[in-house]
């Protein structure tokens, strides 16, 4: 058995023998095969879909009676007002036949010819709803997405490496917790306490040495517990943590720091360094110092250009940002290439982590900078954390303000939706790596000698990740259309309130349009999914 | 029983501790029925049987407290009665004053003096036995078109598998609401059997998945030479085999039924007033949070405690059922063993 995973993205069929190295012919005779299999999946997806719509369609002829409200109407005129919306609707019509007239004009989205109806209280076009819901969820999940994965693996590997050990029992009753917490309950709260409870602290944002000491305490036993080790060790990290935590919150509420938060040059530089040691420490072969010096430079880089950025911040757009992020990675890059060492593809990939690391962290560090503007704006009225909404109304700013603007109305869904997934990831991922670490080959890999970081990182974690790979696309698409509660409670006008909206008003084109992007979305998901997993497994052949 | 090695150079006592355990596990089952053993491990699984003991005291509470349809109960108050406001607001009656103490409202009342205790019991009846319902129902479906498709494979897979795919391609939640927007006002009974008909797809897909390796085992062509029936075979001899993954996902689905259910009520597509359900108290009272906290946090808290409780019951049984599944032995059996 290989001992760990090739990621050659290619996916031999059954009818080519596995060779070690497939040569151009052989990859060109497996193609066709492949496209076969592709074509006879889509083909089966699509008649799924249709099948499911069909259902939907049923469902929303049954449940919803778009006369319902004419029908206990007082008007004098309730028979010609009846006759009306019968006549709009075309309800004469059996509805498996007005299901067909669907059908065609949604069919005609293949051909770039959409007609997936209108929503007959509004008089709004399906499409023209769907255009502007579709971003507007997108903005709400992908931090959020992006956030619960990396967070749930982490913790979920580290619970795994310290199985049995108060950390994992820790890890595992927290997992539970969130797993049985109503999200519409979470939400509620978090806008009472994240929200209102921050706003209010933000008056006189300092707070009480005892509420210090408790917090540096935690974060004390936090880390005692995730570190591990003997006595002597345990004691160390627990009084370490303590005070550098202890020190720091006293810090910030000392200077009033949430009134002008900024990290400074200062700042990144700490922070920048602290990334480069652990991403080196994470991402190479221990004996590699290469990776961490071109990541440390990569780092120092960035710090150098801390006071330069400043002024190419000022006249900022999304796409100077989004450019300045490419270049970063390309900056690392360019530093792990020219440090090279033993191997010159890890020194790269450290230092474009880090390069991107610190660019992330000048970028925090400007919005930070907008936020007493921000705060004392009149629309804000020092009440900056948003509880509803995905924008202030008529705010003046520039791009800096509108980015923490946006954040702010972020800030609370996006925890709301982390606590729901960060579960799942978590036992995912710590059921996935004590799995695989029970593998013969993480046995050979420690006989031969090879440290244990080496084993975990290289042999046992990514291997972890395979199952993982099969979920996450399933999740992002049920997240597409799944985050019709969270979007309620914030009000948060995405797919979620089309939907709701179009069952409140009895009105099915809209929810048939919602059901059709969500329903696309979760069958192309399961498409990746089974190309992913073939793609990652080399023991997995996809069937042609 | 094999149990999995793993080689820890720190730890040279560690192979020792394997075959100690090898040895622990193979004394403790000797001579038992497999039901037994089940429930032996079930039983020494701590949070598991935690769960258990508090489920069964919230069930009880709830039944016994308000009363069970005709049965009368031991509280004085009934959920929709107007009471007189005791405390300024409707505080709660219930806290520390000079003792514990419980009083006439312990969880307080609303504006309109509603007693609060009374308004989550009924809330956590309705929202229980919509979850039992669920529970029951789309695992009873789940199993029938699990063991068909898996058993008989052919068409009638591929039918009822196909079939499966488009149930599973609507969001649950959807349509959830979809349906609860229909049958949401006609009880409990109705909403939770038509929660049912939409999410026993995990469940047949497991069954299915089950019943295709259990039909190529050799009691299978045993009981087939002695003329056993197709569904005599499916459901006397395969059944039984595959009840270790029913029974854990039956409670998995119970613990997302619960929060499906309350998640409608709260949308006002479920469980709607005057009737109540624990989402459905939430959503009435969400806007008084500020003034009137109980009121939201009782219904909050008992439906976490009731998924928290179901999913621990869950984690047990599975452990309980899974031989893979490896524990330590505690200081004292490993100096007996």
């Amino acid at each position: 058995m290989a001992t760990h995973v090739t990621t050659r993205a290619e996916v031999q069929s059954a009818t080519t023998p596995p060779t070690s190295a497939p040569g151009l012919s052989q990859r060109l005779r497996s193609a066709a095969p492949m496209l076969s299999f592709i074509a006879r999946r889509l083909l089966s997806s699509a008649v799924v879909l249709i099948g499911a719509t069909f259902i939907v369609y049923m469902l929303l002829q049954l449940s919803l009676d778009p006369l319902e409200d004419l029908k206990t109407s007082t008007a004098p005129n309730k028979e010609a007002l009846i006759e009306a919306r019968t006549r709009l609707l075309d309800l004469d019509t059996p509805w498996p036949l007005r299901y067909l007239g669907w059908l065609g004009g949604a069919a005609g989205c293949v051909v770039g010819q959409c007609d997936l109806g209108a929503s007959w209280v509004t008089n709004q076009s399906v499409l023209a709803l769907l255009s502007t819901a579709i971003p507007s969820t997108m903005k709400l999940i992908t931090a959020s997405t992006l956030l619960a994965i990396v967070l749930g693996i982490a913790v979920g590997i580290a619970s795994a490496l310290r199985q049995y050990t108060g950390f994992d029992y820790g890890v595992t009753f927290l997992s539970f917790v969130l797993y049985s917490l109503p999200s519409f309950w979470v939400a509620v709260l978090l806008k009472q306490w994240g929200a209102i409870g921050f706003n209010d602290f933000l008056r006189d944002p300092t707070y009480s040495p005892v509420a210090t000491i408790g917090l540096a305490v935690l974060a004390g036993l936090i880390w005692m517990a995730l570190v591990g080790g003997d006595r002597r060790r345990r004691a160390i990290t627990f009084v370490v943590a303590t005070a550098a935590t202890g020190a720091l919150l006293a810090y910030l509420s000392l200077t009033q720091w949430f009134l002008a938060p900024s990290l400074g040059i200062v700042g990144v530089a700490v922070t920048g360094a602290a990334i480069a040691f652990a991403v080196s420490t994470l991402a190479s072969s221990p004996g590699n110092r290469r990776a961490l010096y071109a990541s440390l430079t990569t780092a120092a880089v960035g710090v150098a250009l801390y006071y330069p950025l400043q002024y190419a911040f000022v006249n900022a757009t999304a796409l100077l940002v989004a450019g300045l992020a490419l270049v970063a990675v390309g900056v690392g890059l360019l530093v792990g290439y020219l440090f090279g060492g033993a191997d010159r593809a890890q020194s790269m990939r450290s230092a474009a982590i880090v390069g991107l690391g610190v660019g992330l962290l000048i970028f925090v560090d400007r919005v930070m900078r907008v936020w007493p503007a921000y705060s004392n704006a009149s629309r804000i009225n020092g009440r900056p954390i948003a509880t509803i909404g995905s924008q202030t109304p008529n705010l003046q700013g520039d791009f800096w303000v509108g980015s923490l603007d946006t954040f702010t109305h972020l800030l609370l869904p996006t925890i709301a939706l982390i606590l729901i997934s960060f579960a799942s990831y978590t036992r995912y991922s710590r059921a996935s790596l004590l799995e695989v670490m029970n593998q013969d080959y993480i046995r050979t890999a420690r006989a031969k000698g090879l440290s244990e970081r080496t084993v975990t990182m290289r042999h046992a974690f990514r291997n972890a990740l395979i199952p993982l790979a099969t979920i996450v696309p399933l999740d992002i698409a049920a997240l597409f259309g799944g985050a019709i509660i969270t979007e309620r409670i914030f009000a948060w006008s995405g797919m979620g309130t089309l939907f709701l909206t179009g069952l409140h008003n009895r009105d099915a084109d809209p929810i048939m349009g919602y059901f059709i992007v969500v329903g696309t979305m979760l069958v192309l998901a399961n498409i990746v999914v089974v190309f992913v997993y073939a793609a990652l497994d080399p023991r997995i052949r996809v069937n042609a | 029983m094999t149990v999995p090695t793993t080689l820890v150079p720190e730890d040279p006592q560690h192979s020792t501790l394997e075959q100690s355990e090898n040895a622990i596990e193979l004394k403790e089952v000797e001579g038992l029925s497999q039901g037994r053993i089940v429930l032996r491990r079930f039983v020494r699984h701590r949070g598991a049987m935690v769960a258990a003991i508090v489920l069964t005291l919230i069930i009880l509470l709830a039944t016994t407290s308000i009363g069970w349809g005709p049965i009368p109960g031991w509280w004085p108050h009934t959920p929709q009665a107007l009471n007189d406001v005791v405390n300024a607001g409707g505080k709660p009656t219930m806290g520390f004053d000079g003792g514990f103490q419980v009083g006439p409202h312990p969880f307080g009342q609303d504006n309109i003096g509603r007693d609060g205790f009374a308004r989550v019991m009924r809330g956590t009846q309705q929202s229980l036995l919509i979850m039992a319902i669920i529970g029951l129902l789309a695992t009873t479906i789940g199993i029938v078109v699990g063991a068909l498709a898996g058993f008989l494979r052919g068409w009638i897979d591929n039918l009822l598998m196909r079939f499966t795919d488009m149930v599973i391609t609507i969001p649950v939640i959807m349509v959830g609401a979809i349906l609860g927007a229909r049958f949401g006002k006609a009880g409990p009974v109705l909403l939770g059997t038509m929660l049912a008909l939409v999410t026993w797809t995990t469940m047949a897909r497991l069954v299915r998945g089950e019943f295709m390796s259990l039909r190529e085992r050799e009691f299978v062509d045993a009981a087939r030479v002695a003329g056993a029936s197709n569904s005599r075979i499916m459901f006397k001899h395969m059944l039984p085999n595959a009840m270790g993954v029913i029974i854990v996902n039956a409670t998995l689905l119970m613990a997302s039924a619960i929060l499906l259910e309350t998640a409608l009520s709260y949308l006002g597509f479920g469980i709607t007033a005057p009737d109540v359900s624990l989402g459905q108290l939430i959503n009435e009272y969400q806007s008084a949070f500020a003034t009137r906290p109980w009121l939201f946090w009782w219904p909050g808290l008992f439906i976490v405690s009731i998924a928290l409780c179901v999913n621990f019951i869950g984690d047990g049984l599975r452990d309980a059922f899974d031989p893979r599944q490896r524990r330590i032995p505690s200081k004292r059996k490993m100096a007996k063993a």
